[in-house]
């Protein structure tokens, strides 16, 4: 049986496309700053970079308010369960048109290996690269204020750099993993997705009246 | 322009009466925003106008004067303590102790790369001493009548020291390297002294080591009525400043000087009470120069703690289209062409490039400078210092790094070339060039007598071996400041290809990078594209199979 749900609230999805379009702004414009190629100008592409990491940082405080009110973080709670189906799905079912072992709920809108790669971005990626952003940025402006040295902040906050854009990269590639090319992306961009609806839903870890609506 | 404005004010004071559409009228005759411009470049005409002496009506200058020493003594008439503070300054001795280095330095004491040294060569260097008659050794420092007011203060233009006699008024006339020059009416000049001007202060520092801007690349006659795009400060179309405007004199003593400098001035404007005698950028344009966005304002104030000004904002030596001499190499002096005759050759500028004389030079204009750390206590390597004659000897030398807080990144004409050494004694030999004197160079292309001579005269040692040795000289740029909008852009410096390329200890962004986790991070992307198209292709792949089926 097929259902259509609401999978992502507007505020979920304001917040995911505000954040692409600023991670892909800032992976471009930063780039530059290392010297990688050049396409704004040095002084422009500081000022759009700088620019992106204000707004992002004002879209992160509400995100984080969002899902600590909503308790929507519990999105994120890891788990095994599932995930040796779900990497057998992709590396061998998804060549046979085998459905995907998982299907999303309100409750459990991630897949466990999707899940694992979003934690790890946000608790160890996201983290390095803000907290080295905010040396870089204070080294910047306030010169001796912090006692790390460029040396030591700037190669740190390049590393991330390069994790966010891995990471971007292999999640565009993922989006397109869905029944449809495009199924992921249009879920995204309206709210809604068409699931089956399981006698017995695979991944239901918890239920889904333990959490908020996030509406 | 400044006269139809000024015309334009004593209409309106003199004559009130006039309805408001005449001065509307007058406004527009007189082109306002011209009439700014002009108000704004007021000080300049001022130093004439605030005097509250007219040296004309003064009795003791009136008549005519026989001497130099003559003028001064009627100067210190009334200007008693005059020659005494002159005599307190470097512009006076030539001789200069350096407080942090305790090194005894001045031109009287130092060896450069030009003609390097005043000693025993004094007829011809001092006549750029603000003093009469200092020959040799035996010159009396202490007689204050022997001071010049006139090279200083003299606003005709006509006061004319003769080239060749110590600094001894001209007398006679003489032609030099193609002018005319004319002994002054010293009586004239007397009663026409005013404050110095930058063609006063240009006759010497615009002409040091051998012709116009041939020393400093920063100073030379292209600052006389300089363009706008050429230096902002001097420029009539800029603020019209001269030299004293910063270089601010308090009793003769002026602010500024190559030994001593201010390499990171953190007092600023100060507050009154505080000092007004200095020569940094800081002393008038503040701690925080820069305006503009909050983040491009404060990203280039805080530059300005590690940069000096100069380094951005004045890209280039020698800018307004006299060269600089970069290259001497005296080695090559003392050639004869086959008529035992000396050589001559001149670039299309007609600039020297050999002279018997002189040996090999080269020039530059329009050049990027060098870029150093720098703290401001410039060390010499002084004629009793050992050298090794196997590396490029600076002949001056600083210290700093990006963790000093004294010093900041500075640009700098480096001068290099050839110069003799006692090849035993492993020093730096001074050489006797100019004079009548049976051993200078300059009449017998000989250096052993030259440098033997100039060494006794020093009272140094001399083995009596010559040898030449690679050497190079630190100029500080800080003249010539360019517009804003031509000062350096981030991506020079922030590039691969950065103009600051040889500083290191401190990490640059887009200069600089850690190899490894380049390394690490493009080849992470380039393996996930990889995973990506071969887990996409075979998705095609099969996709299209069971499709088929």
């Amino acid at each position: 049986m097929k259902r259509r749900i609401r999978l992502f609230s507007r505020f979920e999805r304001l917040w995911h496309w505000s954040q692409a379009f600023l991670i892909i702004g800032m992976l471009i414009t930063g780039f530059e700053l290392h010297g990688t190629y050049t396409l704004l100008g040095y002084r422009t592409a500081a000022e759009v970079h700088v620019a992106c990491a204000v707004a992002l940082m004002t879209v992160w405080v509400f995100a984080i308010f969002w899902h600590i009110i909503t308790g929507e973080w519990r999105q994120y709670i890891p788990t095994t369960r599932k995930l040796n189906a779900i990497i057998y799905f992709y590396t061998r079912g998804i060549f046979r048109g085998d459905p995907h072992p998982f299907r999303p709920t309100r409750g459990r809108k991630h897949n466990p290996l999707q899940l694992l790669a979003y934690l790890v971005f946000n608790t160890v990626v996201s983290p390095t690269i803000w907290i080295t952003g905010l040396l870089y940025l204070s080294i910047q402006l306030a010169d001796s204020m912090i006692p790390i040295p460029l040396s030591v902040v700037a190669p740190i906050h390049v590393a991330a750099a390069y994790a966010t854009a891995t990471f971007l990269l292999a999640h565009v590639y993922m989006i397109t993993t869905g029944r449809s090319v495009f199924q992921h992306l249009k879920a995204m961009i309206t709210g809604f997705k068409t699931v089956e609806v399981d006698p017995e839903p695979v991944a239901d870890a918890l239920p889904e009246r333990t959490l908020g609506t996030g509406r | 322009m400044l006269s139809s404005t000024m015309r334009f004010r004593s209409e309106r004071d003199g004559y009130a009466r006039y309805s408001p559409s005449v001065v509307i009228v007058a406004l527009w005759v007189a082109n306002l925003p011209g009439a700014i411009e002009t108000a704004r470049a007021e000080p300049e005409s001022a130093h004439e106008t605030t005097s509250t002496a007219n040296h004309r009506e003064f009795e003791e200058l009136q008549g005519s004067f026989e001497s130099g020493p003559q003028v001064t003594q009627a100067c210190l008439e009334c200007h008693t303590e005059a020659a005494k503070q002159v005599q307190d300054t470097v512009h006076w001795t030539w001789s200069f102790e350096h407080p942090d280095t305790g090194q005894q330095l001045g031109k009287r004491h130092v060896v450069n790369s030009f003609c390097s040294n005043v000693r025993a060569n004094e007829p011809r260097c001092t006549s750029c001493h603000n003093g009469y008659g200092w020959d040799d050794a035996s010159f009396d420092f202490a007689d204050e009548t022997l001071v010049d007011c006139l090279s200083c203060h003299d606003t005709t233009g006509t006061y004319t020291k003769a080239p060749k006699r110590a600094g001894r008024v001209l007398e006679e006339k003489v032609r030099v390297h193609g002018k005319t020059l004319k002994p002054p009416n010293l009586g004239h000049v007397a009663r026409n002294v005013g404050a110095p001007s930058i063609e006063t202060c240009g006759s010497c520092h615009f002409n040091g080591g051998g012709g116009d801007g041939s020393k400093h690349g920063d100073l030379d006659s292209s600052l006389l009525d300089a363009p706008y795009e050429l230096s902002v400060h001097m420029s009539p179309e800029g603020a019209g400043m001269g030299c004293s405007d910063c270089h601010v004199t308090r009793g003769h003593d002026m602010a500024g000087g190559r030994y001593d400098m201010t390499a990171r001035d953190q007092i600023g404007t100060g507050h009154p009470g505080h000092r007004r005698a200095a020569a940094t950028c800081e002393s008038c344009h503040g701690l925080q120069p820069h305006d503009g966005s909050f983040y491009i304002a404060t990203t280039l104030n805080q530059h300005s703690d590690r940069v000096a000004c100069q380094t951005c904002h004045i890209p280039k030596i020698a800018r307004g289209g006299v060269s600089t001499k970069t290259f001497w190499d005296w080695s090559k002096a003392g050639r004869l062409d086959e008529g035992g005759r000396p050589i001559h050759e001149k670039n299309e500028n007609g600039r020297t490039t050999y002279w018997s004389r002189w040996g090999e030079i080269r020039w530059d204009e329009n050049y990027r400078p060098s870029y150093a750390w720098f703290d401001g206590d410039v060390r010499y390597t002084l004629p009793t210092d050992r050298i090794d004659p196997n590396e490029v000897v600076p002949i001056n030398f600083f210290s700093g790094d990006h963790d000093d807080p004294d010093a900041r990144i500075w640009p700098f004409k480096i001068m290099r070339g050839r110069q003799p050494y006692d090849a035993e004694r492993q020093r730096l030999a001074m050489m006797h060039l100019f004079g009548d004197g049976g051993t200078a160079y300059w009449k017998n292309l000989e250096w052993k007598p030259a440098i033997e001579a100039a060494m006794e005269a020093a009272d140094l040692p001399f083995s009596g071996k010559v040898g030449f040795v690679d050497t190079k000289m630190y100029w500080a740029v800080t003249h010539m400041v360019a517009p804003a909008d031509q000062a350096l852009s981030c991506k020079s410096c922030h590039s691969k290809s950065s103009v600051l390329s040889e500083l290191g200890g401190f990490y640059m962004p887009a200069r600089d990078a850690h190899g490894l986790i380049d390394l690490i991070g493009r080849l992470a992307l380039a393996a996930v594209a990889l995973a990506v198209l071969v887990h996409g292709g075979l998705r095609i792949r099969y996709h299209l199979g069971r499709r088929r089926r």
